[in-house]
């Protein structure tokens, strides 16, 4: 790949070209799906929790090639972290762990962080307890 | 292997082409306006290219030809010359919905300074109704402007019944032929146009020379302004080396018309037929290959996958070609030709445009087809929207199925907003 130009950070590109975590959950947890109404992208994402932790993220992305990495890189990053540390993730996040996107594709992280908090919600929805506080009645 | 299939973007210049510029950069590399030797030499190079543009279109006069610095100055001179020249006599244009935007653009640059403009809608394919230019005239219009072949989708358009209707009522018709120069026989006298621009870097010509042919039965006023080149039609010193580059490369062009149509044509019907059959949920946007679409453009709608990803994995694969995707875009924007032609978003978001010349091959043709099945194979295992088609949640738009609601439906209601 030395001598070829991309339009994307190589990790990006990595992660557009071998995306980890894509597909579906069967019997999933929490399923979000959200779309970009910037652009028209549609991005899914499947959580399995277990004891209040994220043990698997799978996604589907319809969406362009930072789209489709930053999906990848969300469900990595979102692996092992209980619901409450995932409620607090950002974009941002996604952004800094592919190192940078084009400013015009920002919006692809967003999605990507709307999308697990709609798998979130959709969790905590099915899961009334896990919305309790801890240490609550 | 390495396909190049993105020449509506530009082309390599032809050997001979280059052979022809290299002594302007260097021995010849006098200013035509120059009295001198040096300059009286060019001179004669720039009156050779003039004859030999004049003979691609069928020029009355060689004089009639200006040389700019690319078919969107070309554009800016015809629409803003002409504009400015007759604002005494009227302050109307009208244009089509699907002009470059180099022409839009214009346009709504002279809206801002009190000119008025009707932008003619479209059909399906892209076709405009020359009636329907007939029915936006006024008294007060100065300029029509419609394009011979579309640079996104490849409609030809009716420009010779446009240019009888322009010609009887005596209003300047300019015809932006930058994506039919080279590859459609151009004749300005039977199109009854009186300004036509080309981008000879589109047809194996150099970047950094348009073209504005302009009749007398047209004024026109500078847009640029400085020395008389150009007949005082366009001030700055000419790029001698690439006029002369573009001259040689409309020679060439006059020549070996017949065969680049009837080649690029050949493999646009065999590109086509392989990837209808070979990919299901696949639409040509524009006409049927045939005599209403240029012979080197395919525009594609593969459904359930987005564009740009597409163009990525086909690059990745050695094939350069193009899209008209939002994602592609940096407004975020679908081409605004795919949207004056009807085209549903998610559609419009699965474009690929594929553009021939007169050097790909039936082995890479056969070659594109067998990538790209397996890229539309690869995205939509990974995409929300083929699965959930498999399970009767969306439906198809090219294919409608009765299951399930639409792409556009399903959209507004997972972002809460409708797409595009």
């Amino acid at each position: 790949m030395s001598d070829t130009y991309t339009l994307y950070n190589q990790t990006v590109m990595d992660h557009f070209l071998n995306p980890r975590n894509m597909g579906d959950l069967d019997n999933a947890d929490g399923v979000g799906e959200v779309g970009a109404a910037a652009c028209g992208d549609i991005m899914k994402i499947s959580l399995r929790v277990e004891q209040g932790r994220i043990q698997d993220a799978r996604f589907k992305t319809f969406g362009c090639g930072s789209a489709i990495a930053s999906s990848s890189m969300a469900t990595e990053l979102i692996k092992g972290r209980t619901v409450e540390e995932a409620l607090s993730f950002t974009n941002q996040e996604v952004v800094n762990a592919l190192g940078g996107l084009p400013p015009v594709k920002i919006h692809c992280s967003v999605l990507a962080e709307e999308a697990i908090k709609a798998a979130l919600e959709d969790y905590l929805k099915r899961h009334p307890a896990a919305a309790k506080p801890p240490g609550g009645p | 292997m390495r396909v190049y299939l993105d020449h509506l973007a530009t082309t390599p210049v032809l050997p001979e082409v280059f052979e022809a510029m290299k002594p302007y950069f260097t021995e010849a590399f006098g200013n035509p306006s120059s009295l001198h030797q040096h300059g009286l030499r060019v001179r004669d190079a720039l009156a050779e290219a003039r004859r030999r543009i004049a003979a691609l279109i069928n020029a009355e006069s060689p004089e009639e030809i200006f040389f700019t610095s690319c078919g969107t100055e070309a554009a800016n001179l015809a629409v803003k010359g002409v504009a400015y020249a007759n604002q005494r006599r009227g302050n109307h244009l009208v244009v089509s919905a699907t002009e470059h935007p180099s022409v839009l653009s214009s346009v709504e640059f002279l809206e801002k300074q009190g000119f008025t403009c009707t932008r003619v809608g479209v059909d399906a394919e892209g076709w405009v109704d020359p009636e329907a230019v007939r029915a936006a005239l006024t008294d007060q219009t100065i300029l029509v402007a419609v394009h011979h072949a579309n640079h996104d989708i490849g409609t030809i358009q009716s420009i010779n019944e446009i240019g009888r209707i322009t010609g009887e009522r005596g209003i300047a018709f300019f015809v932006d032929a930058t994506t039919s120069g080279g590859w459609l026989p151009i004749d300005v006298q039977a199109m009854g146009a009186n300004l036509l621009s080309l981008s000879p870097h589109r047809f194996y010509g150099p970047k950094g020379a348009g073209v504005l042919y302009r009749n007398r039965r047209a004024r026109l006023v500078s847009v640029l302004h400085g020395g008389v080149q150009e007949n005082g039609r366009r001030a700055g010193t000419e790029n001698v080396p690439a006029i002369v580059g573009s001259g040689v490369a409309a020679e060439a062009a006059r020549v070996e018309l017949p065969q680049r149509i009837a080649h690029t044509g050949r493999l646009q019907r065999r590109l086509w037929t392989a990837l209808r059959e070979r990919i299901p949920y696949i639409q040509l946007n524009g006409p049927e290959p045939g005599p209403r679409r240029i012979s080197t453009s395919l525009n594609l709608s593969t459904e359930f996958i987005e564009g740009e990803g597409q163009l990525l994995l086909c690059d990745l694969n050695g094939i350069a070609v193009a899209s008209g995707s939002s994602c592609v875009s940096k407004s975020l924007k679908i081409s605004h030709v795919l949207a004056a032609i009807g085209l549903d978003h998610a559609l419009a978001q699965g474009n690929l445009i594929l553009s021939l010349g007169k050097d790909n091959t039936d082995t890479e043709v056969d070659y594109v087809v067998e990538t790209f099945a397996g890229i539309v194979a690869k995205l939509r295992g990974m995409s929300p929207m083929w699965d959930e088609f498999q399970r009767g949640i969306i439906d198809s738009v090219i294919n409608p199925t009765g299951r399930g609601r639409s792409f556009a439906e399903h959209a507004a209601a997972v972002s809460g907003k409708g797409a595009g």
